[in-house]
């Protein structure tokens, strides 16, 4: 019986030992690493499928080795990521998500040579290896507000949110803004439900504003909102979207989507990097920089009135003569 | 908008209807999981089993258009997965506190990684189309509120009483609570306690994938986390119904409307936006005060949780 426990834990320890040497000894050669951090699903249509969507459009313009650790809501099991990352030789780190602010503050200096982002956020903590990007949102949401506005027959529109911070909060109020913009008298129900992942919530919380406020146009941000516009789409309502392009989850009722291309700040984040300056700068995305695009979907039979009000707007706020009220 | 305002025929509908789909796949679960523990098996597990359901009716459906195969699929899920657990906390008699969180961590990761796979960007299901009961839905407001829900609500609320003829007046109801108050003495008077905690896990867990097929046609989508730790709530829920089939109603409709109202109230303006994360707090609030006055009234099967090692 001794004899077998030996042996069973000498070829255990072998085969430990091949995956934590090889994997070092592969180790890399001059390719650029970049890790991404995130809260929620790759592929929810929303917040981090934007930034797993903008490595993607990087990996076509640069060689670049990519590794992604998504669905990390919890800010401790993010940090583990962000330090294990680091720790394995990671040039660039992308902290994807508001809430890993303080975790970084407390990584970055450990690891000099590692250059870090942090997203949606305006802060680098003064460390010389911390950048951070954020989404002017509410440029965005202030045009399809007017467009929403514009479009509602019953003069009643209906916002389904998650939590009122950071882009979502951004989103909301750009939104509100435009709407009341394009038609004062304009009802704009916004519904904060509480929660960045309660699908179910959302989806009633949709069916709420469609019933008892009577909003024949809808919006929305972040993961949950797949139930809001599954909701919208049983009641054939229009619906405007952000962060990613959400036609494809309903194309007979999404009208547009506003895109991030975070690829816009990514790529200064790189270049930058290339130049030996490892962070230090905040970063911004909005519809001057192309950061932000609008995309239309074909699907959806949009009245021109209402299709070339939204863009003029854009133009406006490019131009700068319409101000979103940040 | 004033409080009478809040009282008109529409509001007062949607928040019944809302609150009946937002209790449904809690019902499910919970019926499940109080019949497992009235057997002396807790599950904590109950969520996992849901997202993997919902992961394999979403699945299901996408690719045959069918939500009777998706439906089947969930049901299938879920039986397997009470074939499993009955394994680890009957068979090998593990710690099942821990061997159900193993489950949940399991089909928590395991629905996103083939969800993400197979699937990659979602598409949408056609959720189940709402059935009216002939007359019943044509009493005005009542019936609207009651009568005009899909076939899985109907079904959900159905068991309720089934669970209740079975679990008081069958033998089999009857060995599933000596199971969970007695198992000794159980066993001395010839009755499996084993086959019964594995019959019940499996019903249990047949119900939790119910649970998530439901959940999932109805939203018409799937995601990652798509439950967002309902099958906690739902355990939580045995707990509030005091193992009792209509408890467990009564406390999944407790928590579906009061979130439906919290709801209709942000909608209507009556809650404002300053209050709305309070607001947020308060079906878990009124949950965990209702688990406090019956918890001093109720007591828990008594062989819950303790694995049944029969002596001699």
């Amino acid at each position: 019986m001794r004899f077998v426990y030996s042996k069973r834990f000498f070829v255990v320890s072998v085969i430990l030992a091949v995956f934590l040497i090889a994997p070092a000894a592969m180790g890399a050669a001059g390719k650029l690493k970049i890790a991404i951090v995130a809260p929620s699903a790759s592929n929810d249509l929303a917040f981090t499928q934007s930034i797993v969507d903008g490595i993607k459009a990087i990996q076509k313009e640069r060689d670049v080795e990519v590794a992604i650790t998504d669905g990390l809501f919890v800010v401790e099991d993010a940090a583990a990521a962000i330090r294990d990352y680091a720790k394995k030789g990671y040039d660039l780190v992308l902290a994807h998500g508001s809430q890993y602010g303080g975790s970084l503050k407390e990584i970055a200096p450990a690891f000099p040579k590692t250059a870090f982002a942090w997203g949606t956020a305006a802060d680098t903590f003064g460390l010389p290896n911390v950048s951070s990007y954020e989404a002017a949102s509410n440029e965005g949401g202030y045009a399809m507000g007017v467009m929403a506005a514009a479009l509602s027959k019953k003069g009643s529109i209906g916002v389904v949110g998650p939590i009122e911070v950071g882009d979502a909060k951004l989103y909301v109020d750009g939104f509100v803004a435009g709407a009341k913009a394009h038609k004062p008298q304009i009802k704009v129900q916004v519904n904060y439900i509480g929660s960045f992942s309660d699908v179910a919530l959302a989806a009633e919380a949709a069916r709420a504003l469609m019933a008892a406020a009577g909003a024949d146009v809808l919006t929305g941000t972040a993961q949950m909102t797949v139930g809001a516009i599954g909701a919208a789409r049983a009641k054939n309502v229009a619906w405007f979207g952000t962060q990613s392009n959400q036609a494809k989850l309903a194309p007979e009722i999404v009208v547009a989507s506003q895109v991030y291309k975070w690829e816009v700040a990514l790529r200064k984040i790189l270049e930058s990097m290339d130049k030996g300056v490892l962070g230090g700068q905040k970063y911004i995305i909005n519809l001057a920089n192309g950061g932000e695009a609008m995309e239309f979907n074909d699907a959806y039979k949009l009245p021109e009135d209402v299709k070339k009000v939204g863009m003029d707007t854009i133009k406006g706020i490019i131009g700068g003569s319409i101000k979103t009220g940040k | 908008m004033p409080m009478s305002d809040y009282f008109t025929a529409t509001i007062l509908i949607a928040t019944v209807a809302s609150g009946i789909r937002l209790a449904t796949p809690f019902l499910l679960a919970s019926l499940g999981e109080s019949l497992g523990q009235r057997s002396g098996v807790l599950n904590l597990g109950v969520d996992g089993v849901m997202l993997l359901g919902a992961f394999g009716a979403y699945y299901a459906v996408l690719q045959t258009g069918s939500l009777m195969l998706g439906v089947i699929v969930g049901l299938l899920i879920g039986t397997f997965m009470g074939l499993l657990y009955a394994f680890i906390s009957v068979t090998l008699q593990a710690e099942q506190g821990v061997s159900g969180i193993g489950i949940y961590l399991f089909g928590l990761g395991m629905s996103d990684l083939l969800f993400q796979k197979l699937v990659g960007t979602p598409r949408p299901i056609v959720p189940f189309p709402p059935l009216k009961i002939p007359l019943l839905s044509d009493i005005p407001v009542i019936g609207e509120m009651l009568f005009e829900h899909s076939l899985i609500v109907y079904m959900a609320f159905a068991l309720v009483p089934i669970a209740t003829l079975v679990i008081t007046r069958t033998t089999y109801g009857m060995n599933v609570r000596a199971a969970g108050e007695n198992p000794e003495a159980a066993d001395s008077l010839g009755v499996s306690v084993s086959a019964v905690r594995y019959s019940t896990s499996i019903i249990g867990n047949t119900l939790a994938g119910l649970a998530g097929a439901a959940l999932a046609i109805e939203l018409g989508i799937f995601q990652q986390n798509l439950t967002n730790a309902m099958g906690f709530i739902a355990v939580a829920l045995v707990y509030f119904g005091a193992w009792r089939p209509i408890g467990v109603m009564a406390g999944s409709l407790v928590f579906g409307i009061v979130a439906s109202i919290v709801l209709q109230c942000k909608t209507v303006g009556i809650i404002p936006r300053s209050a709305s994360d309070l607001a947020a707090m308060a079906p878990a609030v009124i949950t965990i005060l209702a688990l406090v006055v019956v918890a001093s009234r109720f007591h828990q099967p008594a062989a819950l949780a303790k694995p049944f090692v029969r002596e001699g």
